[in-house]
Parts: C-alpha cells; sequence; structure tokens
C-alpha cells in the first residue's frame, strides 16, 4: 500500500548508511515495524555492510611509528620511498616492530583476509572459539606433558615447533593439541590468565605467498586475532583480549619463537 | 614533512584499505594503485585547498589513478552488467547466508563502477555526494546504481543458501 509518507528506495539505502535526518530516520523505523518485507530487506542491507567491513576490517591505532612520519620531507616523491611507506604501513617488519617495543607500538593493522592467509586467520579463530570455552577438555595433552606435547606436535607438523612461554604476560600453557587443517596440519597451544581468560596461538604450514613476517590484526566475530608469517610457518594469536595485549603476546612469542 | 604531506600519509592506510577492496586480492595492482595515487597527491598537494575536504580530494585522485589504469591494462576478468532484478527475485524468505568468501567473489564481478560505489558507501562510509563528487557523477546514479548493486547481492545471498541446500540433497 502507498502512504502518504511512503519510504522511498533511495531513503531506505540512506537509513541502512545511517544518512537520514532524525525525522526521517524515526519515520523510517515506524514504517518498517509494520512492514516486514521492508525490515527484511533493511536487515539485509545492514549485514552486507557489516559483512563487507568485516572483509576488509582493518584498525587503526592513534599515531602512526616514528619511521613513517620521518620521510624526508620536501623531496621529490620517489617510487621507491614511497612504496617502503607503504609497505611498512601495511605490515610492519618484525625488525620494525620489535624495534619500536621500548615505546609501545602505535600502530596495528587489520588486513584484508584474503588469499592463503584466510587458512590461517580463519580456523585460528574458529578453533580458538571451539576449544578455548571448552571445560572439560580444552586440551589433548596438558601442559604436565609438555616434553610429550611438544616432540609430538613437532613430528606431526614436520618442524620443530616449541610451546612460547607466555608468564611475563600472565598466562600460563595449559597444554596443547593438533587439529586437521586445509590439507594439512595445525597444532593450537592453550593459554590461561589466573580470572580464567584463554588465549590460543595457532600454528600451521603454509604456502602463504609471502615470506615476510608481517604482524597484522584482525577482528573476528568469535575473537581477535594478530597473526605473522615466517618463512613456510603462519602463527595467530587469538583471544578476547584488545589488540594491545595481543600483540605484546605475540611479540613475545615471536621473540622465542623466531 | 610539511603539515599537509603528513596528513596525506595519514591516510595511506585508509586508501591501501579501499585499493585491496577494490583489486580484491591482488596486491600488487592495489599496491601500485596507492603509490601512483600518493606520487599524484603529493606532487599536487599545493592544489589541495585548506578547508576541503582532504579525504574526498585523495579518493578522488585514487578513483582516477583507478580508471586510467583499469583503463590501460582492460578489466582483466570479464564484468557482467547484470540484469535489472525484479522485486520478486527477493521476497523468498530463506535466511540470508553468504560466506565471505562468496561476498568477495560477488565484490569483484561487479563493475569497476559499481564496486567503486559500494566500497565508498558501505566500507568507507562516505556521504552519497561525497560519493558522486569523487566519481563524477550525478547523485542520482549513485543512489541507482548503489540500489542495483545491493539487490543484486541481497539475492546471491538468499541463493546461496538455497543452492548448499541442494548440494547437501544431492
Amino acid at each position: 500500500m502507498n502512504e502518504p509518507n511512503a519510504i522511498t528506495d533511495s531513503e531506505l539505502h540512506a537509513y541502512v548508511d545511517k544518512q537520514l535526518d532524525p525525522v526521517r530516520r524515526s519515520e523510517v523505523e515506524a514504517y518498517i515495524k509494520v512492514h516486514p518485507e521492508t525490515a527484511a530487506l533493511v536487515k539485509d542491507y545492514q549485514l552486507l555492510n557489516r559483512s563487507i567491513q568485516n572483509l576488509y576490517a582493518y584498525e587503526l591505532g592513534e599515531d602512526l611509528p616514528e619511521q613513517v612520519v620521518q620521510v624526508k620531507p620536501s623531496q621529490k616523491p620517489k617510487k621507491n620511498k614511497l612504496l617502503k611507506i607503504a609497505a611498512s604501513l601495511a605490515w610492519l617488519t618484525a625488525g620494525g616492530l620489535i624495534g619500536l617495543s621500548a615505546n609501545p607500538v602505535q600502530l596495528i593493522l587489520n588486513q584484508t583476509i584474503d588469499g592463503q592467509v584466510a587458512n590461517l586467520v580463519q580456523p585460528a579463530s574458529f578453533a580458538h572459539a571451539i576449544y578455548s570455552t571448552e571445560v572439560l577438555h580444552p586440551v589433548e595433552v596438558s601442559a604436565s606433558e609438555e616434553e610429550h606435547l611438544i616432540k609430538w606436535l613437532s613430528k606431526r607438523l614436520h618442524t620443530d615447533i616449541k610451546a612460547p612461554d607466555l608468564s611475563k604476560n600472565n598466562y600460563q600453557l595449559i597444554g596443547g593439541r593438533l587439529l586437521p587443517s586445509t590439507n594439512r596440519m595445525a597444532a593450537q597451544f592453550m593459554y590461561q590468565r589466573s580470572d580464567g581468560n584463554r588465549i590460543t596461538l595457532y600454528i600451521r604450514r603454509g604456502a602463504w605467498g609471502t615470506d615476510k613476517t608481517r604482524f597484522l590484526y584482525s577482528n573476528r566475530e568469535t575473537a581477535n586475532v594478530l597473526y605473522w608469517i615466517n618463512g613456510e610457518m603462519g602463527y595467530a594469536m587469538s583471544g578476547q583480549v584488545d589488540e594491545a595485549e595481543l600483540l605484546s603476546l605475540s611479540q613475545e612469542a615471536y621473540k622465542q619463537m623466531g | 614533512m610539511s603539515s599537509i604531506e603528513q596528513d596525506i600519509v595519514s591516510y595511506i592506510p585508509r586508501l591501501q584499505r579501499y585499493a585491496r577492496a577494490l583489486f580484491q586480492g591482488n596486491s600488487a595492482a592495489a599496491d601500485d594503485l596507492v603509490q601512483d595515487s600518493l606520487e599524484r597527491a603529493l606532487s599536487r598537494s599545493h592544489q589541495w585547498q585548506k578547508g576541503t575536504n582532504l579525504r574526498a580530494w585523495l579518493f578522488t585522485i585514487m578513483h582516477n589513478v583507478y580508471v586510467n589504469q583499469i583503463r590501460r591494462v582492460g578489466n582483466g576478468p570479464d564484468f557482467v552488467e547484470f540484469a535489472e532484478e525484479t522485486d520478486e527475485s527477493t521476497k523468498d524468505t530463506t535466511a540470508a547466508n553468504m560466506e565471505l568468501g562468496d561476498l568477495q567473489q560477488a565484490i569483484a564481478k561487479l563493475t569497476p563502477e559499481q564496486r567503486e560505489i559500494l566500497l565508498l558507501v558501505s566500507l568507507e562510509g562516505l556521504p552519497y555526494q561525497q560519493v558522486a563528487d569523487t566519481l563524477g557523477i550525478p547523485v542520482g546514479t549513485v543512489m541507482s546504481k548503489l540500489s542495483r548493486t545491493r539487490k543484486h547481492l541481497r539475492k546471491l545471498m538468499h541463493t546461496d543458501a538455497n543452492a548448499s541446500h541442494l548440494r547437501r540433497v544431492k
């Protein structure tokens, strides 16, 4: 039915995109309350917006790291230099990151999860969601048998891995497990804080298309994930903790694991 | 570094995200786009007028570079201008269900212009008028194309649920 105050298609989009003035907005809200079909449409468009934002999830810290801001002034921009600026923003190299650790890293990027990296971040956050909430069997082999756990996981992943000691960050290893991952095996270590909060470190081998060590941040529905690539190995630290803490945990793990 | 240059640098991550979204995983092409856009922006930073929106100015530059780039190398994969959707297609009540990967593919299949409109609105949250200014098209065109693109993606959101259901039955 066309009511006198019928909502136009453009207004629906403006509503979804939060670009509608307050008066019209409340009218649209009243309208969709009694028009379930339009409500469903709006809901889908909102979901679409959220999905697009998740797809390119991305977050910035407050400030830019020193080396980015200190690019030489007034010089005619050179291609290499610019590429370097862009690159240092896109993925802080391990050196840059560790180098900054004296004053806490100011920039964390939440990068597009595409290509091979999806095989790291998605299963890592999924495995985190499944096992970190498990009461009876959070791990397959407990930390009391750490030596056995490490030996076993190293054997199955065909590389020497170890469980970093994160006690400095107030997280104690509680154990780990072997997981199937796309075409591969993956290992998960789980750590717990005294208040019961758990974080997991997910490790797997992969053809990442890069051998750069990158520290990238993604906030997933189930957990925040900070991940990096080192050669063939991909690492993802997941947890319900903020990015600063996640970064400090990842740096510690990186320092110990190389 | 002058303050305008610093401001430009501070937008790099935003530009980079947008470029990566435009190129859908082709990060080399995306980095090229960012770099070329930055070069252009820095070399013309004196042209930017204080008090006007720097972000909009940068996105406009990026759009122009992007259009030149795709004109030069061709569109790559085929872009199919989708047929006008009827409202019938979106009346089904199947729960919307679309994997992010499928969404990414669907976005990759949009025409460059559809994709730019969608991303500037949904990802960058630009006001419609700014999107129109950035792309150099009337705001009415932004609205009608946005509407068609969303209708199209919404249809995929629903048919996807059906498709996976069908696969399961087989």
